[in-house]
């Protein structure tokens, strides 16, 4: 499978439709690695003309500003949109909600300006243009499916309906924590939280929400961010239900159910 | 001496309102001292806000029932502020019931349904108290109500029911008066009011005379507790009742998950790296301090955010920190902001000129392991009723742990060094960012 970066494009005078916007995790946690194949795979099943910045890509600066880190922040923010602007992309698709939120709220009043999507909106408008079909008896069908809101989709940026269309289209039974939608409960990785230990407390966020997960009977916890993803995973390893409950990215539950 | 109480009610007046009005400006001075921003945008939806979120109280209705309650004894409040006013005039006019004559029948309907409101206020209040001090729901039995505002919310609760009970006790004796053709009373027949008539019973066995002296009683104490709210008011978390409308108003608009720019920042960054266009004469501007340290650094908006804040907790109840244990409170975030609030305005009530430096919002209020626990979930934000953002602060003042006192954990120092390295948060080659392409 060819995936062709940005330079590679240019270099053959060409110029994609889409820029897709791995992330770090995205890129480099291994678990994450495999959400970033599951979508780059939809990609090119359907032949759509997309590129990466493969080793020009660089974090958005989203952990370093939620630290208090402006200077690197800023720095990044300036490099990246160098990049960007330099390759003149107008539209960012992405898997982390964490890198759409900075790429389409705070990058505009720092010169980037690109319309930003997240792949939760792209694939639901993929499978209502019918443009994914998915099998009758796909792996998932089942399966019962709880869907867990990403803060920064979600409360940052009111994306609840797409994901839950994406997974309907699975047609199997959704059945929501009590925490849901603006309601939803965190994860616990947010505001650079991924990158520490968490304060001295009595549990850790992501076992509250992993027991909230579990108390639906889901056989599938659904996904759209891939720190969501490591946290609930690291939450189900912890009560020892890997073996029942599968922590899954929306895109991997389409790549796997794609005719 | 028939002008002897129009007299007194006339000074009364005075006093409440100039007390109230002293208080009133210092609580905009206090708040002004936070930085300037300018938030005129999009005037249509601010004015919406302010009608859906205040007025309407929107997000009270996540949970019907206690919206409907808290609808009650704020419609309560407003609605016989109504008759607060005839009360007033009255007084000032030496009159009784000015209103009746001029409303004719509408009179006995505005009066019958201020009874209802007050019956309704009572049990609701009665239930509030219940769920504070019988039931004990969570957020209300949490430390940080400890002291002082837990006593605060009560106390506003007893008041109320106080004093919709002497306003129903006022009602019957006038009426029991009016049957009993009784002095002025009888100048204004309105007959019987819908549920102060309950009261007549109790009430038979006493003579006109002594009925009269109970009646100026309830009178004046409910004038003269209303006058004494209106002044406790700027003192406690009511002061919601005001604030949460220039607070809906001032709210933001933008995504919520998108963090303030620094533009001060953004430039010195693109001086660095575009020598060019750095401005050749150097401004006195590089005193100022990155992130927030104190109130001073803080937005005003920030600071009318924690006058706004009725310590209901919701936010604390959502926060996934709080839940498990941390010690984050956003609750807390905007009751410490404005303690440390009051504290200045005290100071400088004392000594105009004099600004207190000797404490500071972060560490003396608020401590680096509060702040370090958010994980910028923005569930506070969305639970809050009156539009208020704890994140904002929080990270503001993250902002000035880092980039002023070099405070951060070790594990985020190493985040740092490999994003400025790897351009990635891990210590990960950046040469190796695509070898997941390999494996397809």
């Amino acid at each position: 499978m060819k995936i062709n970066t940005m330079a590679e494009m240019m270099a053959n005078n060409e110029t994609p439709d889409i820029l897709f916007w791995v992330g770090c995790a995205g890129s480099f946690d291994a678990r994450a690695q495999k959400i970033t194949k599951a979508f780059a795979t939809i990609l090119n099943k359907l032949s759509i003309k997309y590129a990466i910045l493969g080793k020009e890509e660089a974090c958005t600066g989203d952990p370093a500003r939620r630290s208090g880190n402006e200077f690197l922040f800023q720095m990044m923010a300036y490099n990246n949109i160098q990049i960007l602007n330099g390759y003149g992309i107008k539209k960012i698709v992405t898997t982390c909600p964490h890198c759409y939120n900075t790429l389409k709220n705070e990058y505009p009043e720092l010169g980037g300006n690109y319309e930003v999507v997240h792949h939760a909106t792209f694939l639901e408008q993929l499978i209502e243009e019918g443009k994914i079909v998915l099998k009758e008896d796909h792996p998932f069908s089942e399966k019962n499916i709880s869907y867990h809101d990403s803060c920064y989709l979600g409360r940052s940026n009111n994306i609840y309906d797409a994901p839950r269309k994406v997974l309907e289209a699975l047609k199997t039974e959704l059945i929501e924590m009590k925490r849901c939608r603006s309601n939803g409960l965190c994860c616990g990785a947010g505001g650079a939280q991924m990158f520490k230990e968490d304060e001295k407390g009595n549990k850790r966020i992501n076992i509250e929400r992993t027991e909230e997960a579990l108390e639906t009977g889901a056989k599938v916890i659904a996904a759209a961010c891939p720190f969501c993803n490591t946290m609930l995973l690291d939450g189900i390893k912890n009560k020892e239900k890997e073996n029942e409950v599968a922590v899954l990215d929306i895109a991997e539950l389409i790549e796997q159910s794609m005719i | 001496m028939q002008l002897l109480p129009q007299i007194a009610f006339a000074i009364l007046t005075v006093i409440a309102t100039y007390l109230f009005a002293k208080k009133a400006s210092e609580i905009r001075r206090n708040i002004l001292l936070g930085r300037d921003e300018k938030i005129s945008d999009n005037a249509p939806q601010r004015w919406r806000n302010l009608l859906l979120l205040a007025l309407g109280q929107k997000k009270m209705f996540k949970n019907p029932l206690v919206a409907l309650m808290h609808l009650i004894v704020y419609g309560g409040f407003i609605i016989i502020n109504i008759e607060v006013l005839e009360i007033v005039l009255d007084g000032l006019f030496g009159t009784h019931r000015l209103f009746a004559p001029i409303l004719g029948n509408g009179y006995l309907w505005l009066i019958n349904s201020f009874e209802l409101l007050a019956v309704l206020v009572i049990i609701v209040c009665i239930s509030f108290l219940i769920r504070r001090n019988i039931i004990k729901l969570k957020r209300f039995a949490s430390n940080d109500l400890n002291g002082w505002p837990r006593s605060d919310a009560n106390y506003i609760l007893f008041t109320e029911i106080i004093l919709m009970l002497l306003f129903l006790k006022m009602n019957a004796i006038d009426t029991l008066l009016q049957s009993r053709d009784f002095g002025h009373y009888a100048q204004n027949i309105t007959g019987n009011f819908l549920f102060s008539q309950y009261y007549h019973p109790i009430l038979q066995h006493f003579s006109s005379e002594s009925l009269m002296v109970f009646e100026r009683i309830c009178w004046w104490m409910h004038i003269a507790g209303i006058y004494a709210f209106l002044n406790y008011l700027p003192y406690s978390k009511h002061l919601h009742i005001i604030l949460a409308f220039p607070n809906a108003y001032y709210a933001r608009l933008e995504p919520q998950g998108k963090m303030k720019n620094m533009p001060e920042i953004q430039n010195e960054v693109l001086y660095a790296m575009q020598p060019e266009l750095a401005p050749t004469e150097t401004t006195g501007e590089n005193a100022k301090k990155f992130g927030a340290k104190d109130i001073y650094d803080l937005s005003w908006k920030n600071l009318l955010d924690a006058y706004s804040c009725t310590e209901c907790g919701r936010c604390t109840t959502a926060c996934p920190a709080n839940i498990t244990g941390k010690k984050l409170s956003p609750r807390l975030i905007m009751m410490k902001t404005r303690d440390r609030a009051e504290e200045v305005g005290k100071s400088l009530n004392k000594n105009f000129t004099t600004i207190n430096k000797e404490r500071t919002l972060l560490h003396d209020y608020i401590t680096a392991e509060e702040l370090r626990a958010c994980t910028t979930c923005n569930a506070c934000v969305e639970a809050c009723p009156v539009s208020i953002s704890p994140v904002d602060i929080i990270m503001q003042l993250r902002r000035y742990l880092i980039m002023e006192e070099s405070n951060a954990p070790q594990e985020w120092n190493s985040m740092f060094s490999s994003i400025e390295n790897n351009f990635a948060p891990w210590k990960l080659s950046a040469d190796t960012r695509d070898n997941w392409i390999k494996d397809l």
